[in-house]
């Protein structure tokens, strides 16, 4: 390590290599869990939410009784029901599968994934319902077929509207993610558990790991404002 | 029905825990929005800064990071505190800083910075001319609010408190890690202990997904009845 770093770290006890880089660790776990569930999230939430605003029932109904559940309960039973029954589902342990969900992580991956689908796929139907309804007339007018329609005014019109709220679920899911540490996982707030239990130190560990938190909420604030204004790019007051 | 192995009775006390807590954190963070509300809308710059400190620092931090914060982190002030009592006093006084009211004082205070905002939008919606004329009348400060303000405010306030309760009723669940016995808690041993965690955390999703609706249709019902004054769009 730098000198200056060992230098500034010389004076605790508590902040020292080893803790460092296990923090280091946790971050890596918690920024891996919470990127991976929010792409897959909202490639799962893109066609769910289109299939939500159909006017067929057997479509639009279970996708509204998935988002219906997976919103009116708390993560942590999701989490819980999918790390402890993935287990107990009979014959698992034979297949490949078991290789895989084994391990704390994707048991955790695959409820942050479906809980967080569940809440952009409600966020892209508002979007897509509060189009303006020149706007499909105006592409059925050109001759336009749904699937043209959809790619070319409905989606990117939506995404407009949408990314605001979503910017929201993002930074939700990432103060969700701490509970990640509740199933063995040594995410930021698993770190920050073990490193208390270690020291008996709360308000090192847990302020520490809170200012980390505090700084990864502003750069995602930072970055969605940008992309916001981006988007909105058309609808700024032309400056001179 | 299920049979729940005799978690039955130990299930139902957790989702009363649950309830109270849930009820106590409300109560809480409504109080705490009000305050905050007030003191981001007030002209005193101290006032202001200290409300958007609040809401800025509780939005930044994950809502676990600042219930183990306050569990262990407040056992150990009141062991110190406990300590210089003792050695300033020779009077022994010992409290447990136990997993409901740190569960209440976290959530009440998260929740608070939320109501903080929600608060703030719907003070801001009440026109300036009613409070101009409320003042004109001799009402005083307090009477202004209570007659004037408030009726008309908890129109606005009331979707975004709504959602909200909806999130911090969620929210009560992680209280269960930091040991508190709620419902969650009950499964999650029974789960353990009969290696059948479907039989037990699908009835507890169940309770929380029926307090869920419930609060839906009620707080449904709420919105029709303070917006019956107001000609409706549509």
């Amino acid at each position: 390590m730098p000198e200056f770093l060992n230098e500034l770290l010389s004076g605790n006890e508590i902040f020292i290599g080893s803790t460092i880089m296990e923090y280091w660790g946790g971050l890596v776990t918690t920024v891996q869990l919470v990127f991976l569930s929010l792409v897959l999230g909202l490639l799962l939430a893109l066609p769910l939410a289109i299939m939500r605003t159909s006017r067929n029932p057997l479509i639009n109904a279970p996708v509204w009784l998935y988002t219906y559940v997976f919103r009116g309960t708390p993560l942590l039973i999701q989490l819980y029901i999918i790390y402890y029954g993935i287990a107990q589902i009979e014959g698992i342990q034979q297949t490949f599968w078991w290789d895989i969900f084994r391990e704390a992580f994707y048991p955790a991956l695959l409820a942050f994934t479906l809980n967080t689908a569940a809440y952009t796929t409600e966020i892209i139907r508002g979007a897509i319902v509060a189009t303006p309804n020149g706007e499909i007339e105006a592409a059925k007018a050109y001759g336009m077929n749904w699937a043209l329609r959809m790619r070319r005014i409905i989606l990117p019109s939506a995404a407009r509207r949408a990314v605001q709220a979503y910017s929201n679920e993002v930074i939700f899911m990432l103060h969700a993610s701490a509970i990640a540490s509740v199933v063995t996982l040594v995410d930021l707030t698993g770190a920050a558990r073990n490193i208390y239990s270690r020291f008996y130190a709360p308000f090192d560990a847990f302020i520490f790991v809170a200012l980390i938190y505090m700084a990864l909420t502003f750069i995602l604030v930072f970055a969605f404002r940008k992309l916001e204004q981006h988007l909105l790019r058309h609808q700024q007051p032309v400056s001179s | 029905m299920i049979d729940l192995k005799g978690y039955g009775p130990a299930l139902l006390d957790g989702a009363i825990v649950t309830i109270e807590l849930a009820f106590l954190s409300l109560a809480l963070s409504l109080a705490l929005g009000l305050i905050g509300a007030s003191a981001k809308l007030s002209n005193s710059r101290i006032a202001v800064g200290i409300a958007t400190t609040y809401t800025t620092l509780i939005r930044g931090v994950p809502d676990l990071v600042m219930m183990l914060l306050f569990y262990y982190g407040g056992q150990v002030l009141v062991n110190k505190l406990s300590d210089a009592i003792y050695n300033a006093y020779g009077y022994d006084f010992f409290f447990q800083f136990d997993p409901f009211i740190s569960g209440v004082v976290t959530i009440g205070l998260i929740f608070g910075a939320y109501m903080t905002e929600t608060f703030r939008g719907a003070f801001l919606s009440v026109e300036n001319g009613q409070i101009e004329a409320a003042r004109a009348y001799g009402f005083s400060r307090m009477h202004t609010f209570r007659r004037i303000i408030l009726p008309q405010m908890l129109r606005h306030a009331l979707p975004g408190l709504g959602n909200n309760w909806q999130v911090l009723l969620k929210t009560t669940a992680l209280v269960s890690i930091i040991g508190l016995t709620d419902m969650v808690r009950v499964a999650e041993e029974a789960a353990k202990a009969e290696r059948m965690p479907f039989h037990f955390f699908i009835p507890v999703a169940f309770v929380y997904l029926s307090l869920t609706a419930c609060s839906e249709l009620f707080i449904r019902w709420l919105n029709k009845r303070a917006n019956v004054g107001v000609v409706q769009e549509s």
